[in-house]
């Protein structure tokens, strides 16, 4: 059976040195849920919180209605996918499957039903008499994910699951995981550093950095309207620009890098004069203007073809760098040294505050609550 | 170098049944290691009634006869470390850079002399160059020369250096395997190759291993105790002089036989610290993506370097299989007569009454207890570090630096009296052993636990295993290659010990190596030979055992 997981100020401390103070977090029933950051963001730390490895130095877990801070990691009832599988390599890949069931005192032949059950279904029955050492990587996580599977947990933790495998079969496992995931209907929290990943797998994400959870959102929303400044640089390709917010005729302006002046819709009503802010316009949010159109000039850098799309690397009047993509057309590239105007797609791009603490363009969806 | 400790954040183990066995584990060393050192400390610092007195160390320092050991000991071992590490570096060399004929075999060979009880390498070379030794006579008969003796500095050094040559191989050659043939070829590149880049790279960069080899090799020539007995004659060295003011027959003075013991304990800590400094602070991480292959090579060039290296495996090994072909020749008394029997071995087996199966009980019993003590200590040590584990860490190290004789003595005195009496049983033989040689299987299973990653135990806890199952199931069988190499070592250095047992030996408690040593003593070589053939027989066995095991084939010391 499937529980929500609901953590209230989660704090942890590495002796005096506090990496987590006060987080809170709530995980839906069966849905698969990601934290995402870059390493040292405290979110293994977390995830093995969750799953008593790590002890807790404040605050409440729940997985449903029964709190489980003080409950041995035995009798969590958790399945976990290590980042090195941690297979044992003294047992056969049955033996391996069969591991946990055996500890429950389940009834040999009921065991027996089970783990062949999710052999084939992680499609690892032929192998089930090897021993790991003659196992791929991906087979060995393949093992790894039926073994904490069989004994029907109520969460699935998973920690870096594939950091370890070359990148064409990671990209083949993340599928493989996404859609047993979707066939039992476990809650799964699933840690990674890789951005990518996580958007190809979860159904939210958190976004983490030193300890602290940015934005909580589906993978749409932290693209699109990233909650701070952070989130828009860490979730894809960005780039960064300064700029100022002004009114006149109950309008609303943006000025871009001093220069180029959008009028705005949808920015928030606290934030319609501020002197200085950072404007995030990702690459395919830029365009090139036709025929003298006023925006930013820009000369071209480099230029690089890649099928689909056309990178171009060009530096702006103020010698800020800036990378723009254009869907690849059929008439010749733009040559280096080419002076350009820059558009930008205004309903797409994000406005944040000096600091890049918040968003202050309105749609902004984030789970977090403030 | 100050390391900053931040706690890895894990739950904290609760007061378990490891908590019990950390404080048992404890008691043990206390009771068996370091009350008999204090007891050998106290006994030192005391006179005949009870007072406090450093006469005993004034006496030692005062007189040349007793100071002068420590020179020796000094000499002697300095002069055998130097001899080691010409012979064992450029055979690491050879080894790892060209293609040797028979490599594969010679290394056999060179670890096996290195296995062998020091004191057999002594006794099969009087055997060869003795005042009535094979070579000696054969020169004398040939040619009327008068071979130089062979007892005394040269002897000792000539047996330490062919014994412990190996452990600068095994070293160095270690070190050479994690050196990258690009170092070697970007050198080559900058016009430096063949002489000039072994001086200039290959020994710098192999400097930190040679060091280490160096001291472990000065160490055990310094502590040995049966090479310097038997091949020793008037030159005095300081482990025989510990055993000597213990053992004499003209009443031997305890209490200065213990001052002596104490100046030996510091002397070899001294050496081991140095040793400990030297390794952390030289050490740098070399990890080899292209080993080196080694070469074919031709020529004047192949003859020089073969003949190097069978040369010097012959010579090391060549009296030990002297030995063995001498307990194979018909004796008569004491004297080896023409023609072969098996008389020796007949004679050997009536004489050994209850020797060899003192050898499996005695030892055996050792063994289960190191096995046991090594398994339990690598867990405590690599996954419940804490105060207490730490100090059963650092203790366990301190055999090493314990000479043999000093084992014996100061486990004489601890036990030697009500509450405890143990002096004459198995027990205390038991005891010694253990302490002796735990250090090598501990080391082998910490070394093993630790790169067993946590992530496999707390699998197990999240499939529902206590810590406790997780350990036995999970753990334990994952670690059995480690135990058993590091078992089998110690097995080998069990059967070969002799400098503790000679002290606390009874009738009842002979082994094999007392036996040898009591009858190589008394003259009786054909016995001798027989017994340490015996002896070989079951080291080579050992080894054959541990080759299997052990899939890196790698020996540590």
């Amino acid at each position: 059976m499937s529980v929500n997981i609901s953590i209230k100020n989660a704090v942890k401390k590495y002796g005096n040195l506090t990496v987590i103070s006060g987080l809170s977090l709530d995980i839906r029933e069966g849905e698969f849920f990601t934290l995402l950051g870059p390493s040292g963001c405290g979110k293994t730390t977390l995830l093995r919180m969750i799953a008593g490895f790590n002890s807790i130095e404040g605050g409440d877990f729940y997985f449903g209605k029964d709190r489980i801070n003080d409950k041995d990691p035995a009798k969590r009832n958790i399945g976990m996918v290590f980042q090195n599988y941690a297979i044992f390599p003294n047992m056969t890949v049955r033996d391996n499957v069969a591991f946990g069931l055996k500890n429950r005192k389940i009834p040999k032949d009921e065991i027996n039903i089970e783990v062949e059950k999710f052999l084939h279904l992680m499609q690892i029955y032929e192998y089930k008499d090897r021993m790991p050492e003659n196992l791929s990587g991906g087979q060995q996580q393949r093992v790894a994910l039926a073994r904490a599977l069989v004994i029907k947990p109520d969460v699935l933790l998973m920690d870096e699951p594939l950091s370890n495998l070359d990148a064409k079969l990671r990209v083949e496992m993340r599928s493989a995981i996404k859609e047993i995931q979707n066939k039992i209907g476990i809650t799964t929290v699933y840690v990674t550093h890789d951005q990518e990943e996580a958007m190809a797998v979860s159904d939210r994400i958190a976004v983490m950095n030193e300890g602290v959870i940015q934005h909580i959102g589906t993978p749409k929303d932290l693209y699109q309207r990233p909650a701070n400044l952070f989130v828009a640089t860490f979730i894809g390709h960005t780039n960064i620009l300064d700029g100022d917010v002004f009114s006149e005729d109950g309008k609303t302006y943006l000025r871009i890098e001093g220069s180029f002046i959008l009028e705005m819709d949808n920015i928030l009503s606290d934030y319609r004069s501020e002197n200085s802010v950072k404007v995030s316009v990702r690459p395919e949010e830029f365009i090139i203007q036709k025929d003298g159109e006023k925006g930013l000039e820009a000369v071209v850098d480099d230029c690089v073809f890649l099928g689909l799309n056309t990178h171009y690397f060009a530096h702006l009047d103020s010698g800020k760098k800036v990378e723009i993509v254009m869907e690849s057309e059929i008439d010749s590239t733009i040559p280096k040294g080419t002076k350009i105007s820059l558009g930008v797609k205004k309903h797409k791009i994000n406005v944040f505050n000096q600091e890049g603490s918040k968003n202050i363009v309105s749609g902004v969806r984030n789970d977090l609550g403030e | 170098m100050k390391k900053q400790v931040i706690s890895d954040g894990r739950v904290k183990p609760k007061k378990d049944i490891w908590t019990v066995v950390s404080i048992a584990v404890l008691c043990l060393f206390g009771l068996f290691m370091i009350y008999p050192l204090a007891m050998l400390l106290k006994n030192a610092v005391v006179n005949q009634e009870n007072k406090f007195t450093l006469e005993h160390f004034f006496k030692f320092f005062s007189k040349s006869y007793y100071f002068g050991t420590i020179a020796n000991s000094f000499k002697v071992s300095l002069s055998a470390t130097i001899l080691a590490l010409l012979l064992g570096i450029p055979l690491a060399y050879f080894f790892n850079m060209y293609e040797i004929k028979g490599a594969k075999a010679l290394q056999v060979i060179i670890i096996l002399s290195s296995m062998s009880a020091p004191f057999i390498g002594a006794y099969s070379w009087i055997l060869l160059l003795g005042r009535n030794g094979l070579i000696t006579n054969l020169v004398k008969n040939l040619t009327g020369i008068k071979l130089p003796n062979i007892y005394g500095f040269g002897g000792i050094m000539l047996v330490l250096c062919l014994q412990l040559y190996p452990l600068v191989f095994l070293y160095v050659s270690g070190a050479l395997k994690n050196l990258d043939s690009t170092l070697l070829e970007a050198s080559e590149n900058m016009g430096c190759s063949g002489a000039k880049r072994f001086f200039k790279l290959v020994i710098p960069l192999c400097m930190p291993t040679i060091i280490a080899a160096s001291l472990m090799v000065f160490m055990r020539a310094f502590a040995d105790f049966g090479t310097p007995l038997f091949i020793g004659e008037g030159y005095r060295t300081f482990p025989v002089e510990i055993y000597n003011s213990f053992m004499s027959e003209t009443g031997g003075d305890t209490h200065f036989a213990c001052a002596v013991a104490i100046i030996g304990i510091v002397i070899t800590t001294v050496i081991f610290l140095f040793q400990r400094y030297v390794n952390g602070k030289y050490k740098f991480t070399m990890n080899a993506l292209h080993p080196i292959k080694s070469k074919k090579i031709h020529g004047i060039k192949s003859v020089l370097v073969h003949a190097f290296c069978y040369l010097v495996v012959f010579i090391a090994y060549a009296p030990q299989m002297y030995v063995i072909y001498t307990s194979f020749k018909n004796t008569s008394g004491k004297l080896f007569t023409s023609g072969y029997s098996l008389k020796s071995y007949t004679d050997a087996f009536s004489k050994l009454q209850n020797a060899i199966p003192n050898t499996f009980l005695i030892g055996g019993s050792a063994l289960i207890m190191i096995i046991i003590l090594s398994v339990l200590i690598a867990y405590l040590v690599v996954r419940r570090s804490n105060g207490i584990n730490k100090t059963i860490d650092v203790l366990s190290m301190i055999p090493y630096v314990i000479p043999g004789a000093v084992v014996g003595i100061s486990l004489v005195i601890a036990f030697n009296k009500k509450p405890m009496v143990l002096v004459g049983t198995a027990t205390i033989m038991i005891i010694a052993l253990i302490i002796r040689r735990c250090s090598y299987t501990i080391r082998s299973s910490v070394a093993t636990l630790q790169q067993i990653p946590i992530s496999i135990e707390e699998a197990a806890i999240s499939l529902g295993c206590s810590k406790m199952k997780a350990f036995f199931k999970v753990t334990i069988p994952m670690m059995s290659n480690g135990i058993i190499s590091g078992a089998l070592l110690s097995w080998i250095a069990i059967i070969t010990e002799l400098s503790s047992g000679v002290i606390l030996y009874n009738y009842r408690t002979t082994t094999l190596t007392i036996q040898i040593y009591t009858y190589v003593s008394r003259g009786n070589y054909g016995i001798a030979a027989a017994m340490a053939t015996i002896l070989t027989v079951m080291t080579v066995v050992t080894l054959i055992i541990f080759m299997v095991f052990s899939k890196d084939k790698k020996i540590t010391f």
